[in-house]
């Protein structure tokens, strides 16, 4: 499986896919101008995996802001994860952000997937 | 040279502490966001409060650079677009002037006076009816902007129209984030 690994920029999140090192992470600000474009190797890496995946696979998103446009595109993230078999989410918030907690919260209603709540 | 003056009086009479107007991109957007930020940043403002404000004004920015495509130079001429940042010692308010199709403007109004008719609980439902069923517009958009901004207020979203000509009018649309 490749590594998908993009570098965090002002208005894009990191993200990296790693099945060697076992790390699924997104995180930082995504204001991308074109979400759908910036996530849709997101999408592809996951249509290879949900084949083979690890009997259980964390996904971590921690995510300071994303505008709506993301939003969108975190749900059809989220959406694939449902084809993932062993696929679980935990959702990183800051403490005092009660915005990111409720986002995440209402994402965990949209899909089926197990969603562990965290602040940092 | 006088206006210079009465323009730096009207922002501070209208406690503007951000004003852009031209031609919006996403470049634009990054800078607009990045002074903003700093600005907040130094008048120390509480990381809830800065959060909502960024939030709105990214919404609003990005509205405006997908707004702004539409509208060939040939045919509408060269359409620019104004935001602004205002404090008062009760709330920001985030402001945004921009051309629509004046075609466009009853879509608008519909939209906008149905998400102030909706308390929170509404508008949660109807973030969660078009992230769920809605569709990426041709630009890019998710539909969801006005939603959100409304839903980071807790306040009315106030709007208004003013025919600029035969094809075009003025959507002004204002935000308020409480201080409190």
């Amino acid at each position: 499986m490749n590594i998908l690994n993009l570098e965090g920029t002002e208005d894009t999140p990191k993200i990296i896919f790693d099945n060697q090192n076992k790390v699924y992470e997104i995180s930082g600000r995504s204001l991308p101008e074109d979400s759908a474009e910036f996530f849709q190797p997101v999408l592809d890496w996951l249509d290879e995996y949900k084949n083979a995946p690890d009997a259980e696979t964390a996904f971590q998103f921690k995510l300071e802001y994303f505008n709506t446009a993301s939003s969108k595109l975190i749900l059809d993230i989220l959406s694939k994860l449902e084809e993932v078999d062993g696929a679980k989410v935990t959702w990183y918030f800051h403490e005092d952000d009660e915005d990111m907690e409720e986002a995440g919260e209402e994402f965990s209603e949209l899909v089926d997937v197990p969603f562990e709540f965290k602040t940092y | 040279m006088k206006y210079i003056y009465d323009l730096h009086k009207t922002m501070i009479n209208k406690n503007l502490i951000l004003v852009y107007e031209g031609e919006f991109t996403q470049d634009i957007t990054k800078s607009v966001l990045a002074m903003a930020e700093r600005n907040l940043e130094s008048m120390g403002e509480e990381s809830g409060i800065k959060r909502k404000v960024f939030n709105v004004m990214v919404e609003c920015l990005q509205n405006i650079c997908k707004h702004s495509e539409t509208f060939d130079e040939e045919t509408y001429g060269k359409t620019t677009a104004i935001f602004m940042i205002g404090k008062h010692d009760s709330e920001y308010f985030i402001t945004s002037g921009n051309p629509i199709l004046s075609d466009s403007v009853a879509a608008i109004s519909s939209k906008l006076e149905n998400i102030n008719s909706l308390d929170k609980d509404g508008l949660k439902q109807l973030y969660k009816d078009i992230i769920k069923n809605g569709r990426l517009s041709e630009k890019g958009g998710a539909g969801l902007g006005f939603v959100d901004m409304a839903r980071k207020s807790g306040k009315k979203l106030t709007f208004d129209f003013e025919p600029i000509n035969e094809h075009l009018s003025f959507f002004s649309l204002k935000t308020t984030i409480p201080r409190n």
